[in-house]
């Protein structure tokens, strides 16, 4: 069979197109890296919605946690809290069978035991908290000086939040948050393998790696191939951070813009 | 346990609460958290001397042990940590497997990989095939401890290679002046001074190493999370005296506030930590203690 062939046949194979059985015998190269990549549409799919959705939650939770009454900071604490101080592996436990519970009282939460919705809930409000955390920590460092002019001007509540605060926030946290944005997509991987189904084995890219190295039992092969998808994902999401970081730093002098300076070390 | 549990299905209410949390597949799971624990207390040091050495390696001047320090850096930071876990205990166990082979069983005829087998000699297999449960279970942890090692090194490295370079130049620069060879100012003047540097990252690792542990049971150690869906899963009547319902989801909310407590605790540890280090330091914590106390 010829690698073109076995494109057509796995290349959407995570979403349900194409050859129903996976590979049983072979197993080649092509297959490995047609197989892999199918199942990180997954990877990007949960990555990119979680991502725009929490970014919005992310904003809410850090004005809420920097407010001054605390009915609502207590309550944006708490969330911070729990979703950055438990392992996202045991939230996606916890998530999975209170889906599978409340699926028995109601039939509306059917969809929601399945990686798509389920996981997605999850990943959402857990990059919130962490971006959440993120921003509020850029809320606070706000140059004192530009809320003032902006007062001196006459800007008030809503504007002065839209036209200076949040600017000047989202600039000073988008190195951070272009971090945290690489380690969502990283931590994608953990869907099927907590509780998860993947139904009629439409997984994400670390499921059909680890099909292979089950199969093979050789892990030589597939997690390289899987390292490999993984580091592109990982330059292209830095490649357009780097152009949302330099649209929000275009007013500044030429040598006061910092580049985007990563520090990737974190897992949840 | 206790001495009213003897008939289980006439108790109520919390006297049936406490003796089902006392039975025996219970103490599993007791014993469970201790392995996390230990295995905390065993990588932390173990991840930490890796990253000693990455860091050093990556600082070397002879170039091909400075790439294989930036390298051992920069890979494991740019992929997805689980794969990492999935990877080495399989690449691990085999790479022993097959030195085992080459020295025991030298003059062995075939292939080690064939097609889709894996095979090597009986000696060479680990643990052996006689070997007790006990060997088994205790070589699958050692395997998830390295593993961890391995991945969590890679970031002491990382931080421990950025405080290194934090140190101020002029340390160094004096430790020449005083005639101090390049090893004699590494370990005299760099490595005491490093660790204020060091110390955020690497509480800040300790945090993820403690929200890493459950993925311990990808690497097929019997650790918390098997438990809590072995115990919590539908009780039959019939097969236990603690019939109940489907209750992992009970289960794994009290491992999501047994993590919440671990965080808490680790925070004002390390805080208290952090304040004692800054005690005498030229940092702005240690200037604001000598303020404070001013």
């Amino acid at each position: 069979m010829s690698c073109w062939q076995t494109v057509q046949d796995y290349a959407l194979r995570s979403l349900g197109y194409g050859e129903r059985l996976l590979p049983r015998e072979g197993y080649t190269l092509c297959e490995h890296f047609t197989l892999i990549g199918s199942g990180m549409i997954w990877n990007v799919y949960f990555g990119a919605i979680a991502l725009f959705a929490g970014f919005f939650l992310a904003t809410v939770v850090a004005l809420g946690k920097g407010a001054r009454n605390p009915l609502i900071r207590k309550p944006s604490e708490w969330f911070i809290f729990i979703f950055r101080g438990s392992p996202l592996f045991i939230q996606f436990f916890f998530a999975y069978f209170l889906f599978l519970s409340l699926k028995s009282v109601s039939p509306f939460f059917d969809a929601f035991t399945s990686a798509w919705l389920g996981a997605l809930i999850v990943l959402f409000l857990n990059t919130a908290a962490y971006s959440g955390e993120i921003f509020y920590g850029a809320l606070r460092s706000i140059p004192k000086g530009d809320v003032e002019a902006a007062d001196a001007y006459g800007f008030s509540g809503w504007r002065r939040f839209r036209k200076i605060v949040w600017p000047t926030m989202l600039r000073l946290a988008w190195p951070a948050y272009t971090n945290e944005a690489i380690f969502l997509f990283h931590s994608t991987t953990l869907v099927f393998f907590s509780g998860f189904p993947a139904w009629q084995q439409r997984g994400d890219a670390l499921y059909y790696a680890n099909y292979f190295a089950d199969k093979t039992f050789n892990p030589f092969v597939p997690y390289p191939i899987l390292a490999g998808y993984f580091i592109l994902l990982t330059l292209v999401v830095i490649a357009l951070f780097g152009l949302v970081n330099r649209r929000l730093n275009r007013h500044l002098p030429q040598e006061a813009r910092r580049g985007l300076r990563l520090r990737l070390n974190v897992i949840r | 346990m206790f001495s009213f549990c003897s008939d289980p299905s006439t108790l109520e209410g919390l006297r049936w609460l406490s003796c089902y949390l006392t039975t025996v597949k219970h103490a599993n799971l007791y014993i469970a958290v201790g392995t996390v624990l230990l295995l905390l207390a065993i990588t932390a040091p173990a991840a930490l001397a890796f990253g000693f050495g990455g860091a050093m390696a990556a600082r070397s001047r002879i170039w091909p042990l400075s790439w294989v320090g930036k390298g051992y850096i920069a890979i494991v930071r740019g992929v997805p940590d689980i794969a990492f876990f999935l990877f080495f205990v399989i690449a691990l166990d085999q790479i022993f497997e097959v030195i085992r082979h080459k020295v025991k069983c030298p003059d062995w005829p075939d292939e080690i990989w064939q097609g889709s087998d894996f095979v090597v000699c009986q000696a060479a297999k680990l643990p052996l095939g006689n070997s007790p449960q006990w060997v088994h279970d205790a070589y699958g942890f050692f395997l998830a401890v390295l593993t961890f090692a391995i991945v969590f090194g890679a970031f002491a490295a990382n931080v421990l290679y950025g405080a290194m370079r934090a140190v101020p130049r002029a340390q160094i620069e004096t430790a020449e002046a005083y005639g101090m060879s390049r090893r004699q100012s590494f370990w005299r003047i760099l490595v005491p001074q490093m660790w204020v540097y060091a110390l955020p990252g690497l509480s800040n690792l300790w945090m993820v190493l403690t929200k890493a542990t459950p993925l311990l049971f990808l690497l097929g150690v019997e650790d918390i999370v098997y438990w809590a869906r072995e115990l919590g899963g539908t009780a039959l009547p019939r097969f236990t005296d603690y019939p109940h319902g489907d209750w992992r989801m009970w289960y794994f909310l009290a491992l999501l506030v047994f993590y919440l407590g671990l965080t808490k605790v680790s925070e004002v540890a390390l805080e208290r930590l952090m304040v004692r280090l800054s005690h005498g330091q030229a940092t702005t914590g240690g200037e604001a203690q000598r303020r404070a106390g001013a």
